[in-house]
């Protein structure tokens, strides 16, 4: 393959991380949202072993099987555990104004593509212009837990918002050294089994995982 | 003058064989529901029997009434004559790009949607502003993926934008597929399909476009209905232009034109597979939810010009 094959694959799969991303942003339905963050780990992790033979980084394997395995396989089998332990398996959320949503998203796209520019111009990596994309993408998870009142779909844009950490890592530096890429991937998933814990706890306090509802958590007075 | 010629064929082609290809999208429908479908000369039928009606008219009919149905037509044989459908040689290309192109088609919808006001029935005026409220949307939507496409074709041109796509150097670009998913989105809602409108009922509460033509008879409907066909034949066969080209004649041999020729109906057969897919996958949306549907091929086709300029 030569260079241009794969800066087109590159794109392309960046592409489809922010196409994602903007998925998750507007999906209701929380299965369908496990589902597409599942799609973009895999989207990930495809562009990591790319970005890995392209460059010649061969800890950029390792750390695309670590995604694969964990952003692929084992955090969507927890989530759809937990959604089912829960019963909320079912549950549309109400979100307010997609359309808005969904301009203020494209609004953070141009701004992190505006944000990045001295860094493309900089670089001489093959990955730099998918550095936009990847800030993008943690701008759009974090208006994902702005937005979004559910506990689990909070949780989803938390985990997206790493994805496009990691994403950016990539693109920016062909990654970060391995032992914190181990020791975020750690992170991450003793982070899942902890948010997985307190959702049990604030089910079983609210019986509901609006985190409006929390609001009751004021002292009587 | 060879590109007269051809453009005169795409003109006849485009007016002879919309109602081919309604009666092909109509005997899918059918069969994908398990019904034994008219025959595929069906709309050809309807067309003549309607000719040879007499018109009714309203006493309040203005003439803006009378005269929309002649300005739908003819503004769908003027977009065929600028859409390469056969060869990218075409004269009346370089006098109307493709902003020409959507105004086109929306000089025809206003005034369809004013004669849908001027006789003053209910129905009329609730198409009206239903229509109004998709265009609202959707022409935006359109004019962004077709930008997107003009940006890296680095032309407005039909032609242009065609041979550039068509050229052996040019590659997938995740912008074009972007605004391809939004073109797609996009032609749903323009031609009246599916989950915007029901091209095939008359059931009161959710029409948009029969809504508008309700109070037409005679010649004038004749003239209304074509021009709808004509807009779907139209709608696909740019869509395969933009995003296709394969088997287009290119420059000015007259020996290309047969094979382009029986390319676009391949291409246009295999379209019509995919709308009725489409079609028979989803349920018509609520009226209220449109603006998600549509929201959906803005934001595509957004994408579409945003990867544009982050990535190649």
């Amino acid at each position: 393959m030569n260079i241009q094959t794969i800066t087109q694959i590159n794109s392309f799969l960046a592409a489809f991380v922010l196409l994602t991303a903007f998925g998750m942003l507007a999906q209701k339905k929380i299965n369908s949202l496990i589902h597409l963050f599942t799609w973009q780990g895999l989207f990930l992790s495809i562009n990591t072993a790319i970005v890995g033979y392209v460059a010649g980084r061969h800890h950029l394997y390792i750390s695309s099987v670590l995604t694969l395995a964990l952003k692929v396989i084992l955090l969507p089998y927890i989530l759809h555990l937990l959604i089912a332990r829960l019963k909320i398996r079912k549950d549309v959320e109400t979100i307010v104004n997609i359309p808005a949503t969904m301009l203020i998203g494209i609004a953070l796209v141009i701004f992190s593509y505006h944000l990045t520019a001295p860094v493309r111009e900089l670089s001489t990596f093959i990955t730099r212009s998918t550095l936009a994309i990847a800030l993008a993408t943690v701008m759009i998870g974090l208006l994902m837990m702005i937005t979004r009142k559910h506990a689990v779909t909070q949780i989803i844009g938390f985990l997206a918002m790493e994805n496009g950490l990691f994403f950016a890592a990539t693109s920016a530096t062909y990654g970060m050294p391995l032992v914190v890429e181990l020791g975020v991937a750690l992170d991450v998933l003793i982070a899942a089994f902890i948010f997985g814990m307190f959702f049990f706890q604030i089910h079983t306090t609210f019986d509901s995982l609006d985190v409006d509802q929390m609001a009751r958590l004021k002292e009587e007075s | 003058m060879a590109g007269f010629i051809i453009e005169i064929l795409q003109i006849a082609l485009v007016i002879g064989l919309a109602p081919i290809f309604a009666g092909w999208v109509k005997m899918l429908k059918c069969w994908s529901q398990g019904r034994s479908s008219p025959s595929i000369l069906q709309p050809y039928r309807n067309l003549l029997k309607l000719f040879s009606k007499d018109i009714i008219l309203a006493e309040n009919a203005s003439w803006i009434f009378r005269f929309t149905p002649y300005l739908v037509f003819g503004t769908g044989v003027l977009v065929s004559a600028i859409i390469p459908l056969l060869s990218t040689d075409l004269p009346l290309a370089l006098t109307a790009d493709v902003i020409v192109l959507v105004s086109l088609f929306a000089i025809a919808r206003f005034f369809t949607a004013l004669a849908g006001m001027d006789i003053g029935t209910a129905f009329g005026g609730m198409g009206s502003s239903r229509e109004m409220m998709i265009a609202s949307i959707s022409e935006p939507a359109m004019l962004m993926a077709i930008f997107t496409v003009s940006l890296s074709c680095g032309s407005t041109s039909l032609s242009r934008i065609v041979e550039v796509i068509y050229s052996p150097a040019s590659v997938i670009k995740p912008s074009l597929a972007f605004a391809f998913i939004a073109f797609v989105l996009i032609t749903l809602a323009e031609t009246g399909r599916v989950p915007v409108d029901n091209p095939a009922t008359h059931l009161e509460l959710t029409m948009v476009h029969e809504a508008m033509i309700l109070e037409y008879s005679g010649r004038h409907l004749a003239l209304i209905e074509w021009a709808g066909m004509m807009k779907l034949f139209l709608f696909i066969s740019l869509g395969v232009a933009l995003f296709a080209p394969v088997g287009i004649a290119v420059s000015t041999n007259p020996a290309g034109i047969p094979l382009a020729f029986v390319y676009l109906s391949l291409k246009l057969g295999f379209s019509g597979i995919v709308i009725v897919l489409i079609e028979t996958g989803l349920a018509k949306m609520r009226l209220f939810r449109l603006t998600e549907f549509l929201g959906a091929a803005f934001l595509m086709a957004t994408l579409g010009m945003l990867s544009f300029f982050m990535l190649e």
